[in-house]
């Protein structure tokens, strides 16, 4: 195989899609269809963006990058708001997070010259900062909001004696950060030892030395790293305060969604 | 008057739980007696600004309490909540908290034997003591800040009759030594009578008597 790839090789590859499937009718397990799906919205999505970025590639000026990392930051905030619903007002502090995320470790990449400021690198770079600091800033968030509700009363003890709303979030704060940092942290611990990142895979297929496949691998892990502690600290930082009223009083929930 | 409340009206969870109260609580020791939901920790929660009304004024010494600076506020009027609530560490930590917020330093020492605990249990992680212990823990860090007032919520609903009595015991003696106020919500109309001066009876957020 070669960096040419041949939508023949696509399907030969789909195969191993069947064998999923093949699995999930014999076991009974009732995924045939959510395997079929997921295959094939990979293939769509994946096609699309291709397109969409080959595009950008053959336009001159960044115009289009930003466009397309706006977009992309858009839809992660939108995601990672799902699954942050008990925390009040969530969606302004995401997009701020992720904006914040995506030009400071960029920003930091292309002016230490690691990365020239081409969509070539900042298209990918900046989709793997976004996905990264969204999922940290939602892991974080999420466990924000279960602990300001199981925590209410020690919350409002903590006020009761003088305390600001931001002293007394404090330690919910530092526990959500870590849920938050903690996945990457450890990932970043056992990359090549559990598993072969991403990157350094489709460097060595495309054709890459290992040794470059490997510095490349390592600048993206420190760059997600930066990433993922920016995320979540500007993603915390905005919305522990909208818990509270100016005056350092612990709001009322919201009543609760509805079941679905 | 220590506190006034005039047309005070209180919502929580979406419905309205305190109806247009208006009374006086005098210096000294004032009960808030009445059964669950009857608004009972709405109302002295509204004394500290934890909630504020959703309609009324609510006044400590003549001035509306939303004009003073509400950290000073929760140090001078101290709320005791129903359950305990410490936070990890020592159960010095713990006394020593609000007032080093407040940039002063704790007595953590006559702190804990204001409330009836042994100094010894300074160095003892918080997390570790009976119910009882940790309320009177919560006291300690309330009466550490010096407050003028105290609000305590049902301080005694967790506790068996013989620490029930050892913390009104307690809070008598307070009274004696120190000339505290106190608020004290119960729905144990004995206890009411025999801690207060001032009894105060609310029935589905409306004023039920009060009897000096």
């Amino acid at each position: 195989m070669n960096a040419d790839v041949t939508l023949l090789e696509v399907a030969g590859a789909a195969a191993l899609v069947g064998v999923a499937i093949a699995v999930s009718l014999w076991q009974r397990v009732d995924l045939e269809a959510d395997i079929a799906l997921a295959a094939a919205r990979a293939f769509v999505q994946l096609t699309a963006v291709g397109y969409v970025i080959s595009f950008i590639f053959d336009q001159e000026g960044l115009g289009y990058v930003v466009a397309l990392l706006t977009v992309m930051i858009g839809v992660g905030a939108l995601t990672a708001r799902h699954r942050a619903r008990a925390v009040p007002g969530v969606l302004w502090p995401l997009v701020l997070a992720l904006t914040l995320a995506a030009v400071s470790t960029l920003g930091l990449v292309v002016a230490l010259g690691v990365f020239d400021a081409e969509a070539r690198f900042l298209v990918p770079v900046g989709g793997m900062v976004i996905g990264n600091a969204m999922t940290a800033s939602a892991v974080a968030l999420n466990r924000l909001g279960d602990e300001v509700g199981a925590s209410a009363h020690t919350i409002e003890a903590t006020l009761a004696l003088g305390a600001t709303s931001g002293q007394a979030i404090r330690p919910i704060v530092r526990r959500a950060l870590r849920s938050g940092l903690i996945p990457l942290i450890d990932q970043t611990k056992t990359t090549g030892l559990v598993a072969f990142p991403g990157v350094m895979v489709g460097s060595l297929l495309a054709g890459a030395e290992p040794v470059d496949a490997v510095r490349i691998q390592l600048i993206l892990l420190y760059t997600l790293l930066g990433a993922v502690a920016v995320a979540a600290l500007t993603a915390m930082a905005l919305a522990a305060r909208n818990f509270f009223t100016a005056d350092h009083q612990l709001r009322e929930p919201e009543p609760a969604d509805p079941p679905r | 008057m220590l506190f006034e409340l005039d047309g005070v009206s209180a919502r929580r969870g979406g419905v309205e739980v305190l109806a247009g109260i208006s009374l006086g609580l005098p210096l000294g020791a004032t009960c808030v007696a009445g059964p669950s939901g009857s608004g009972k920790s709405t109302l002295l929660r509204l004394l500290n600004r934890l909630a504020d009304p959703s309609a009324g004024v609510v006044r400590l010494r003549g001035k509306d309490v939303r004009e003073r600076d509400v950290l000073a506020l929760r140090r001078d009027v101290s709320l005791v909540p129903q359950l305990p609530a410490l936070l990890d560490g020592t159960v010095a930590d713990n006394v020593a908290y609000g007032t080093r917020l407040a940039g002063r330093a704790a007595d953590v020492p006559r702190a804990l034997e204001l409330a009836g605990l042994d100094t010894s249990f300074a160095e003892r992680e918080a997390g570790r003591l009976s119910v009882g212990e940790q309320q009177r823990v919560m006291l300690a860090r309330a009466l550490a800040l010096e407050p003028s007032v105290l609000l305590l919520d049902e301080p005694t609903s967790a506790l068996d009759g013989v620490a029930r009595d050892a913390v009104e015991a307690t809070l008598l003696d307070l009274r004696e030594r120190l000339g505290l106020s106190y608020v004290l919500v119960t729905h144990d109309e004995a206890q009411a009578q025999r801690l207060a001066d001032t009894v105060v009876r609310l029935d589905h957020g409306h004023l039920a008597g009060a009897r000096a």
